[in-house]
């Protein structure tokens, strides 16, 4: 027994705030994994919306090419997208920068994880608010253009209202996904909450301890994220009925 | 078929094949000529697909009772059970990987006489611990589709059976079960795509995948683009693959429940 209280007492200096306890590392990697998701998830919103609006109302090549681009991502392992990205984009940007005469730059992981995972965001969250965009009923969209509503007007005092409350629910879950999602960018090295991790870990020894705390951290992020979520999407459905009521 | 092959989608077509020749020819793929590479790459890619197999289909039966626990169990079962798809949906799959391999792991070799037992050369290996996370991982998230489905079902057919005097396990067994199975039946194809995405992981843990493979490719000859190309398209294909093998399933069973 009394090897398990001093198992527990090592285990509360390890992940104490304070230098020997590597507490701090762990919160800065959180940090930077929120950071990265944060970016992510909005970089991805906003290829989403230019995804969702080329996919319904775009050409015909617009369309077929946002079909590759949506089936492709959603087919190959984000690993490998990562990998692929994470090489190509920063090889493409610094031989265009050599070309032009420039000296090569080193990109920092923040804006490459951020660039990688929002390509990613961006084919989910086309499909997202591609979905939502055409679960709103055409009743009310003839009904605005019978009262004279410009489309522009139409599309922000009924579209957008109308397919937010359709499209936060998925929403939510990408946002989930794009907090989960950041732990793979410690296999390109870079040092967000899993990798922070497992160099505290694996300079420790103490593999359980930190593993585990890296799991309840992510688990109060998904926690606190879904209850926020919640409360939008009551907001966003304010006046409409219950579904299945 | 007329309707599907549209003039521009000719020239994207053409566009995509030249797109094609020029990665085949200007790019290096000497190294899929050396017999070891290539037993390599057939024995990832067998790994990766046991793996998806074996762990897609224990996770499908964890998950119906961790769904039926949700929609319909007792708290003390219910409870558990929610709080367990919560754990595994709310942190990386990655994490939970790691957990299981390093950080129980780790703990092992502390457990006095188990490195003598008939379990050490089980547990020194990295599969049961690759298993073990992925089955896991698909319970919590199939559990979930379970307990929707299970809910779903109309009242009606469990009321009508138990009227006819079925035993409360036949009602299960060939009411609810079965309709509840059809209705997950659809999403199980891209359920099984996303535990293909989610496979390369367990090459973290020193398992020999397709993911690893081309790893050590890439480590070995310096190439960089050329295995990762080749493990995106085996990825598509098979996705592709799983996509059509469940759509051919999926028509075979007519949609008679409403």
């Amino acid at each position: 027994m009394a090897s398990y209280g001093a198992l527990a007492a090592t285990s509360l200096d390890l992940l104490a705030y304070a230098p020997p306890g590597w507490g701090a590392n762990l919160l800065a990697g959180l940090r930077n994994s929120m950071l990265i998701a944060f970016g992510a998830f909005g970089l991805g919103l906003l290829i989403g919306i230019g995804g969702a609006y080329g996919k319904l109302h775009g050409g015909l090549i617009t369309r077929d090419l946002l079909a590759v681009y949506t089936t492709i991502v959603r087919a190959v392992p984000e690993l490998v997208l990562i990998l692929i990205l994470y090489y190509a984009v920063t090889g493409a940007i610094n031989q265009a920068l050599v070309l032009w005469g420039y000296e090569r730059i080193h990109i920092s992981g923040v804006v490459a994880g951020i660039a990688v995972l929002a390509v990613v965001q961006g084919a989910y969250a086309t499909e997202v608010l591609r979905g939502a965009i055409l679960a709103v009923p055409r009743g009310e969209l003839e009904a605005a253009t019978a009262m004279g509503m410009s489309p522009l007007l139409t599309g922000l005092r009924i579209t957008f209202p109308l397919m937010l409350s359709n499209a936060i629910p998925g929403l939510a879950n990408l946002w989930l996904v794009a907090t989960k999602d950041t732990a793979l960018l410690s296999v390109v090295g870079f040092s967000e909450l899993t990798k922070a991790t497992q160099q505290a870990a694996s300079t420790t020894k103490a593999y359980f301890t930190f593993l585990l705390a890296a799991g309840v951290l992510y688990l109060v992020v998904s926690l606190v994220s879904t209850l926020i979520f919640n409360r939008i999407e009551a907001w966003a459905r304010k006046g409409q009925k219950r579904a299945g009521g | 078929m007329k309707d599907w092959l549209q003039p521009h989608r000719v020239v994207l077509i053409g566009l995509a094949v030249a797109l094609v020749f020029c990665c085949a020819v200007f790019l290096r793929w000497g190294w899929l000529g050396n017999p070891l590479y290539q037993a390599l790459i057939l024995q990832g890619i067998w790994r990766t697909l046991w793996i998806l197999l074996v762990t897609m289909s224990l996770g499908m039966l964890l998950a119906i009772p961790l769904g039926l626990a949700q929609a319909a169990g007792p708290w003390y079962l219910a409870t558990p059970a929610r709080v367990f798809c919560s754990v595994i949906r709310g942190t990386p799959l990655l994490l939970q990987l790691w957990l299981l391999y390093y950080g129980i792991g780790s703990l092992f070799p502390g457990i006095a006489g188990l490195r003598d037992s008939i379990f050490w050369p089980i547990l020194r290996q990295a599969w049961p611990y690759a298993v073990l996370a992925l089955t896991l991982s698909v319970a919590a998230y199939e559990g979930e589709v379970m307990r929707g489905a299970f809910k779903g079902v109309p009242h009606g057919q469990l009321e009508a059976a138990q009227a006819m005097g079925m035993p409360r396990f036949t009602i299960f067994r060939r009411i609810w079960l079965p309709q509840a199975l059809h209705r997950v039946l659809p999403t199980l194809g891209g359920e099984t795509v996303l535990q293909l995405k989610a496979t390369p992981l367990v090459s973290t843990i020193t398992m020999m995948d397709t993911y690893a493979v081309a790893g050590k490719i890439r480590q070995d000859t310096f190439i960089i683009y050329e295995p990762l190309l080749l493990l995106a398209l085996v990825y598509l294909c098979f996705a592709g693959l799983i996509v059509l093998l469940f759509k051919w399933f999926d028509n075979r069973f007519p949609n008679r429940v409403a």
